[in-house]
């Protein structure tokens, strides 16, 4: 695999919502006053009437695509993550999910790369309050590629998807065309010493991680995890069973997300040794993503010093 | 306009009524108050107005008007509204609470039930659903209408204002709300807990088309409904005046039996002044 180009997965996400916008008829698109900021503008100039500006009234644009999901169209609602759970969970919760509402939550700007904005944006609970809903489906795509994708297939699936992606232009490394299957973990790298399972962006961190493990002699295993929920369970067991050792990296507080969601898993299927990349109980600040990526061990070093605590044992 | 039942309004709402107190004392649980005091008008609606086979009632609400419950917890009434007018059996009235029951506390769809398009009770939220189902159907080229019910209470969530002011924006005028001004909610009077004030004032200055009706009264409902369907290009809200509790004297006009069920000796104070007229279930 090899960076392409950096590029941001929010424009993996407006591609891809254009594309659908081309395919299918039924698919419409809401955003709260955040169209340039997710990418919608080629779909909202192209497709003038199924684009519904919503204005700064995040649970309101919710409850709207739950009516149009229930009249059969496949809507997605864009805003920035944090406004697209907390805000709205109850909305999310009664309106689409126990409503059974084939509604897109296109959430951008998650995590701490939202940078400079500070923590009042920067959601890292995001995917802990979409995976505890019901019947909500949660993606995390790594890249460009992937989050367009990813897009593709949520329009596909049926049922309430929480499509996250973020602001910072990162490498855009997965292939053009996939693969890419919802619920179905990517193996990126076979190895026998240990697995490292991976989402979003801290995907390509892991695949940096790989080349140092190997110069210490690790031979890692690296998986992409990009559907938190439902998880790929017989990937990981998989895995655990051959490696007998697991880090995960995600960015994300490690509260309910994708670690804690593997621990859970293994623990009652096949316990072993685990760390977690993810940012511990706290509150982000302002800074570049790279600033604070590496403030917070979400990067190649971070996941490396979590393997070899594993190593250690 | 489909006629959907032989009874009269008085019949059905009788027996509604009826229906509403033995279900809430079956159950020792549910709200009686709102359900009664929104029988009226929306009996009317569903036997003279809302365009619904409801042999063919269909979850998207394809060419057919759609009805939405924001008020969720006044579904005592919503579910003897819909057997009696055939969209699910009479009897499955009496599973109303109970384990396994289609008849949730709160409207749910997870075991399909006729009629039901979404889930409600969680205050607040069916305005902004109607809205998109309203403009879904606009896109569609169909030309039915979405009447969504609403509480005077229940405007105190700010959700409401946020899809009364996108409802105007996007001139959503094939959609007829209705706000149940019953003055009550389950502190005490409206006007005591959150003052919810001139509502009539408000909707309009929010770039609605505003009526209000004697909730009570068919023929002034009939003609409000009619009204509300003119053509325009703003969406409708229609101000019904009742009094919570309505057809039974000691309910009558207090919050006290917004959420409480009636003891048996009290159950059958209320039957005696409701007339069975369709066989109760």
């Amino acid at each position: 695999m090899t960076n392409t180009g950096n590029k941001d997965t929010r424009s993996g996400f407006g591609a891809g919502l254009y594309e659908l916008g081309t395919l299918n008829p039924n698919v419409v698109a809401l955003c709260a006053d955040l169209t340039g900021s997710l990418k919608m503008e080629k779909f909202a100039e192209s497709f003038p009437d199924r684009f519904f500006q919503t204005g700064i009234a995040e649970a309101n644009m919710m409850g709207v695509a739950a009516g149009m999901a229930v009249t059969g169209r496949i809507p997605f609602a864009g805003t920035f993550a944090e406004f697209a759970t907390g805000r709205v969970y109850d909305q999310l919760r009664q309106s689409v999910c126990y409503s059974q509402a084939n509604v897109k939550i296109a959430a951008s700007h998650a995590g701490i790369t939202l940078g400079e904005d500070g923590a009042t944006h920067q959601t890292m609970e995001d995917l802990a309050l979409a995976r505890a809903l019901p019947h909500m489906t949660v993606v995390n795509p790594c890249d460009y590629n992937q989050t367009r994708l990813a897009t593709l297939a949520a329009a596909a699936w049926e049922g309430p998807l929480y499509l996250r992606f973020g602001r910072p232009s990162v490498p855009n490394f997965t292939p053009v065309d996939g693969p890419f299957e919802i619920g179905k973990a990517w193996m990126i790298q076979p190895g026998e010493d240990l697995t490292i399972l991976a989402t979003g962006h801290l995907v390509w961190e892991a695949y940096e991680a790989l080349k140092i493990l190997a110069q210490k002699g690790i031979r890692a295993e690296l998986i992409n995890i990009h559907t938190i929920k439902p998880l790929d369970e017989k990937a990981i067991i998989e895995s655990a069973l051959k490696t007998g050792a697991v880090v995960t990296a995600e960015e994300h507080l490690v509260t309910g997300g994708l670690g804690e969601a593997v621990a859970g898993l293994l623990a009652r299927h096949h316990p072993v040794p685990l760390r977690m990349v993810a940012m511990e109980d706290g509150f982000g600040q302002s800074g570049t993503p790279a600033q604070l990526m590496d403030l917070y061990g979400l990067n190649a070093a971070g996941i490396v010093a979590k393997a070899s605590e594993l190593r250690i044992r | 306009m489909i006629p959907k039942t032989p009874h009269s309004i008085p019949d059905l709402t009788s027996q509604i009524r009826r229906d509403i107190i033995r279900m809430v004392s079956a159950a020792k649980s549910g709200h009686p108050g709102g359900s009664l005091g929104s029988t009226d008008f929306l009996t009317v609606l569903f036997a003279e107005f809302l365009d619904q086979d409801p042999a063919r009632w269909r979850r998207d609400g394809k060419n057919a008007d759609m009805f939405f419950l924001s008020i969720g917890h006044i579904s005592p009434l919503y579910y003897s509204l819909l057997a009696r007018m055939g969209y699910f059996p009479v009897k499955e009235l009496a599973t109303f609470r109970q384990l396994g029951s289609r008849l949730q506390g709160h409207p749910s769809i997870e075991n399909g039930l006729p009629g039901v398009h979404v889930a409600s009770g969680s205050l607040g939220q069916g305005l902004s659903i109607a809205c998109g189902a309203a403009l879904s159907k606009r896109l569609a080229g169909d030309p039915h209408r979405v009447y969504v019910l609403l509480g005077d209470g229940e405007s105190e969530e700010g959700q409401v204002w946020e899809a009364a002011m996108f409802a105007a924006h996007h001139k959503i005028s094939n959609l007829t709300a209705i706000t149940d001004w019953n003055g009550q909610q389950i502190d005490g009077p409206v006007e005591e807990i959150g003052g919810v004030g001139d509502l009539n004032a408000k909707w309009t200055a929010f770039g609605w088309r505003v009526l209000e009706c004697d909730g009570h009264n068919p023929d002034d409902i009939r003609n409000t409904y009619r009204k509300a369907a003119e053509p325009g290009d703003k969406p409708v809200m229609i101000l019904m005046h009742t009094n919570m509790g309505q057809g039974v004297d000691f309910m009558t006009g207090s919050h006290k039996w917004h959420g409480k069920a009636p003891s048996a000796e009290q159950e059958a104070l209320a039957l005696a002044q409701l007339k069975e007229t369709l066989g109760d279930f």
